[in-house]
Parts: C-alpha cells; structure tokens; sequence
C-alpha cells in the first residue's frame, strides 16, 4: 500500500517531466546498446580469431624430438670424480622419428575419461615434382574422420571431399597456394619424391585453405596409410598423437603427465600459442572498460537530471513533508524515479544491443583466409545481457542515490517559509 | 495540546534569542489566532508546534505526548495524523488531480482503503462546496479556489488540531471571507481545534481566543 503511493507518486513527477525524462533514458538505452554490441561484436570477432588457432591446434600433442642424449658416456664414466665435464659439438644420435609404441599410448588415451578424442598424424618432408623443379613441401598423414570431429578439417577443405582422402588410394588433398603454383586441378595427379628418394604419384581430390598463406603454399594432406606408405614404412608408424581434452585448461597438466608417463615429448596448447590467449583476455578487457564507461556517463546524465528535478520539486518535496511523509519517503520516491529510468532504458538498451548485433551479423564479412565465415562474427552470448541489465541498475541507482539522499535531508521549513 | 518553556535562538547571522519561553496550552474545539507584529516569532512558533521545526529548547506536547527528541519518522507520522497545515501559499501539487491531492495525506497514513479515501475526500469537498472541481488539476482552481483544497488535505484524516500560517494572508477580500467563514463552521459544527496564524487583527477578532505576541513572548492570551 505505502510503496505503492511511493510508486504512483515517483510515476507522477517523472511523467510531468517526461522529455527529461525521456533524454536520461534514452542515455541509458544507448550506452547499454553500445555495451552489449561492443561485446558481442568484440568476443565474436575474438572467437573467429582464437578458432583459427584453436580449432585445428590440439589440447597435447605428444611427438618424439630428435636431441642429444641426456646421459653422455663422458658423465656415466666420471660419475664419481670431482668436478666438471665439458663436451662439445655433441650431435644427436640417429634415432627413429616415430613414437614407439603408438597403437598402445592411442588406445590407452581413448580410454582416458579427461580425453575427448585422439588423433594420430604423420609429418613427411616430401618433393613436389613440377616438370623439372622440385617444390619443397610437407605432406600430413591424418586420419579424416577423426581429424574433422577434432579439428573441423572439412572447413578448410574448399574444394573436393575431404572424405575421399580415405575412400581414394593414394590420394592428396593440396594447399591451395600449392595447388596454384603447380597449376594442377581436381583430378590430376602429381608425383612427390621423400627425402629417401622414394617417389608415388599421388591424385588430386580436393584443396584446402588455412587462412595462413605460408601453410597453404607447402602443406597438404594425406591419409595415415598412404604417407607410410610414401615413407616406406610400417603399418603402426606415426610421428604425432594429437590429443583434444574435454577441458582445454587441464591441458598443461595433463602435457606433464603424459610426457613422463609415455616416455614422449608433449606440448600443451597454452605453451604452443600463449600469444593467444593474451590477445583475447586484453581485447575484452578493453571492450568492458568502454562499456562500462559509457554506462558510467549516463549515469552522470541521471545524476544531473534528477538534481535538477528536486530543485524544481523543491515545494512538491517540502509539502510532502509537511503532510506527514517522512525524510524516507521522500529518499524513496526519488530511488524509485532514478530505478525506474534504470530499468526501462536498459530494457530498452538490451532489445536494441539485440537489434543492433543482428544487424551486425548480417553484413556480408569476406576474406580469403577465412573460407567459411560469410558476414561479421557476433558472440550472442545471454552474460553480456545479464551483466548489461545489472549494470544499468546500478548505474541508475547510484546516479538516483545521492539526489535522493539530498532530497529527503530538505527542511520544508525553509522552503515553506521561504515564500 | 502544550508547549512548555520552549525557547529558541536563530544562529545566522548573529544568535538572536527568538522565541523566549513560551508556555500556553490549546485546548480541544478552541478556535485560537495568533497575532503580532512582523518578526516578533509567531509564525517561527507554529512551525516548531508542527513539529517540522526540531532546533528549539523546551517541550512540545500534542495529545498528551512528548515530542522531544523523537525521530525524524515518528514526527511525520504525527503530522500525518493530528495536524493538519494550511500555509498562505497553497502549496498543492501541480502533479495532482485536486482530488489527489486531498487524498495523499490519507493514502500516506493508510487507515483505510483508496475507495475509503476517495469518498472522504468528495465529502471534505462537499463541506468545502468545492465538489464539483474535484478532477480538475490545481492549476485550472481560482486562488480561494485553492486554498480551499488545502483545507479539504489538511481535513482528510480528522486531525485533532488544524494549524494556518497567514491562510488568507494571500486572497483577497471576498476569498478572505468565505475561507474564515469555513474555519468558524468547522470550529462551531465539527468541534473542530484551529490554531491561526495572521496579522488581520479583524480576523483575530472574530476568533474565540487571541494570542498576542511581541519580540518573542506572549504578552496577552
């Protein structure tokens, strides 16, 4: 009952000043349009960034490096002598680049329930035979299935079915640069010498691009069986495992781990591409701090605005007084004024960030690297809603709580006397 | 209703004692004016009687209970509901419909339902003969016509004690008239207190009671 007078008595005076009114909500709606936009427009542009990365980077890769040996015979002989051994111009032996034991590590993982799925790859150093010259490049044995569940490999394939890397013998999916330099199409066949000298022809099936040019220019991919096949080698070598973990966080973790645990080199994807991660966490926290900055501004609009409204209802505010409502009453109807513009503006605020985001979402976006994304990115994600609609409350409130405060200390007496 | 020794001292811009213990008391169905020189602390005296006016020493009590030292909160429920206050400017809200305005005092105090209210209201009205202006907004009344709706507010809730500071001291002769003559129909047929500020000594004449004061104490009463 006594709030809602309060209530009706806040809707009075705010809608004989409706215009003011009007100008501090629409403050309100703008910056909190401005400030989901912005966000969603900025994470969106972020995800597309950090997916070009992220997508086709696995959580743990485990792979075998060639280096030196860490138990020199010189340290096993000396062990017990004081002092030092230096040796130099240590070379790394020869050693297999495979991972040994990869058929057993490969299902032992798949049963790991932190694992969300594995993919093994090779990595050949191969020729392309163009007429006389040779172009050096990499040929990548993947598995295709697994490789596009893990790592959308079909979103970078642009021309061709990724699938008949597997349903083709012999079969190349090019770079697109690659394909480009060579003048080769769907369908044609090119030959590619190893650094072992052994030669295969393999079939065009398809083109693909990464978005990073110096990738499309030498790499390809192949499936698993064809590159040993290139290699000349057994049925279960395999120089990679990619790992995808069901959390990308417990990656550095879990690169430990395996590494003492398989006996392999692992390296983490936070360690691989920390640049990422902090290119992302930065651009957000920039696009908050306008944000929040605009909101702050309206804010002042509604400090003002209310301030000069007590001082027009100065007498409306000394009577109120005077017929028995009390210094909280008062502190109340002008909360309820400030929540109010608050509220409706911000609602009004989070249709249009909706509005002005879809808009946003429908321009046409096209680049070369980035084969699949056609219009602008945008994150609809409901927390910028949330944190959006919170914050032009609090904003409100804030702006609302001193002129009230001010509001409710009036001595009607003065005023009264005043006249 | 008493006031007890009360005293008070205005600070700015030198200390000035303005009221020096004053002691009367008001008694229920009197029709009491208050009169005296400009500046001698009349009007100073009826704001600390409404208890808007806390800065003063003594002791003010209405309805058999003390008023110093009580909160903020409690004083506005008082004004609420024992005094009600009509001042020489009408001080209506523009916002308001005449009936409104009437009834905030009522819907602040709460004792009955809004359609309670609103029928206490139009009847306030009747006996004010203003009825028929009851949907217009404040600023489309005649002056009398609205000092008159000040009266029918500071009657909605029945308050025991009815307190004017100059009521005509801003109408003309004519409105001058009829506001006093409902000020004596309330004292003669609703028993009701009224306690008047004002400087017409005609008017004063005319009341049951004359409080006269000068340089801040009471010289005849």
């Amino acid at each position: 009952m006594k709030n809602k007078l309060i209530f009706q008595i806040a809707i009075s005076l705010l809608l004989a000043r409706w215009k003011q009114t009007l100008v501090a909500a629409i403050g309100v709606t703008f910056s909190i349009t401005m400030f989901v936009t912005l966000l969603s427009f900025m994470t969106g542009l972020n995800d597309l960034l950090d997916g070009l990365i992220l997508n086709r980077t696995a959580h743990v890769r485990l792979f075998k490096e060639l280096s030196i040996s860490k138990n020199q015979p010189a340290d096993v002989y000396y062990k017990n002598t004081k002092g030092h051994n230096f040796i130099r111009s240590v070379k790394p032996k020869n050693e297999r680049l495979d991972i040994s034991n990869s058929g057993a590590i490969i299902s032992t993982l798949q049963k790991d329930a932190r694992v969300l799925g594995v993919a093994p790859k090779i990595t050949a150093q191969v020729f392309y035979n163009v007429g006389s010259i040779d172009l050096t490049g990499v040929i990548n044995g993947i598995e295709p299935l697994e490789e596009n569940r893990l790592f959308k490999f079909n979103d970078y394939v642009t021309a061709g079915n990724f699938l008949d890397l597997k349903n083709i013998p012999n079969s190349v999916i090019l770079g697109k640069g690659l394909a480009e330099k060579m003048m080769v199409t769907i369908g044609d066949v090119v030959q590619v010498t190893t650094s072992k000298g052994e030669r295969l022809s393999l079939k065009v099936v398809g083109f693909f691009q990464s978005g990073l040019q110096d990738i499309d220019k030498v790499q390809s991919y192949a499936s698993i069986k064809t590159t040993q096949k290139l290699l000349g080698a057994s049925a279960n070598y395999i120089t990679d495992i990619q790992i995808k973990l069901k959390d990308i966080l417990g990656a550095p973790a879990a690169a430990k781990e395996f590494e003492s645990f398989y006996e392999v080199d692992a390296i983490d994807i936070q360690t691989a591409n920390s640049q990422f991660e902090t290119g992302s966490s930065v651009r957000s926290l920039i696009s908050y701090a306008v944000g929040i900055t605009l909101l702050i501004v309206a804010g002042f609009g509604i400090y003002n605005i209310l301030n000069m409204m007590i001082y027009e209802k100065m007498d409306s505010i000394a009577i109120l007084k005077a017929v028995g409502f009390s210094g909280g009453d008062v502190n109340k109807i002008f909360i309820s004024i400030a929540l109010s513009i608050g509220f409706f503006g911000g609602a009004m605020g989070l249709l249009g960030g909706l509005g002005l985001s879809s808009l946003i979402d429908q321009i046409p976006f096209n680049t070369d690297s980035l084969p699949t994304v056609k219009t602008y990115p945008i994150n609809y994600n409901p927390n910028f809603y949330i944190i959006g609609g919170i914050f032009s409350i609090i904003t409100t409130y804030f702006a609302g709580y001193f002129p009230a405060r001010k509001a409710s200390s009036i001595d009607p007496v003065i005023i009264i006397r005043g006249k | 209703m008493e006031s007890l020794h009360v005293t008070k001292y205005f600070h700015d811009p030198v200390t000035i004692k303005i009221l020096n213990n004053i002691n009367f008391s008001l008694y229920e169905s009197e029709f009491v004016s208050i009169i005296g020189k400009s500046g001698c602390g009349k009007s100073t005296l009826l704001y600390i009687l409404s208890t808007m006016d806390t800065d003063y020493e003594g002791d003010i009590v209405i309805d058999g209970v003390s008023m110093k030292g009580k909160s903020e909160k409690i004083l506005a429920r008082v004004r609420n509901e024992k005094i009600g206050f009509v001042f020489q400017f009408h001080y209506l809200l523009n916002e308001f419909s005449v009936l409104k305005n009437v009834m905030l005092p009522g819907l602040k105090l709460g004792l009955y339902s809004e359609k309670e209210i609103e029928h206490r209201a139009y009847e306030k009205l009747k006996i004010l003969g203003i009825e028929n202006e009851a949907l217009k907004m404040p600023n489309q009344l005649s002056g009398g016509q609205k000092q008159r709706v000040a009266i029918a507010r500071a009657l909605i809730n029945d308050p025991l004690l009815i307190m004017g500071d100059e009521p005509t001291g801003n109408l003309d002769k004519k409105n001058s008239e009829i506001v006093f003559d409902i000020f004596q129909e309330l004292a003669q047929e609703f028993k009701q207190t009224l306690l008047i500020v004002t400087h017409d000594n005609e008017f004063a004449a005319r009341t049951t009671r004359i409080i006269e004061m000068e340089d801040g104490q009471i010289i005849r009463m």
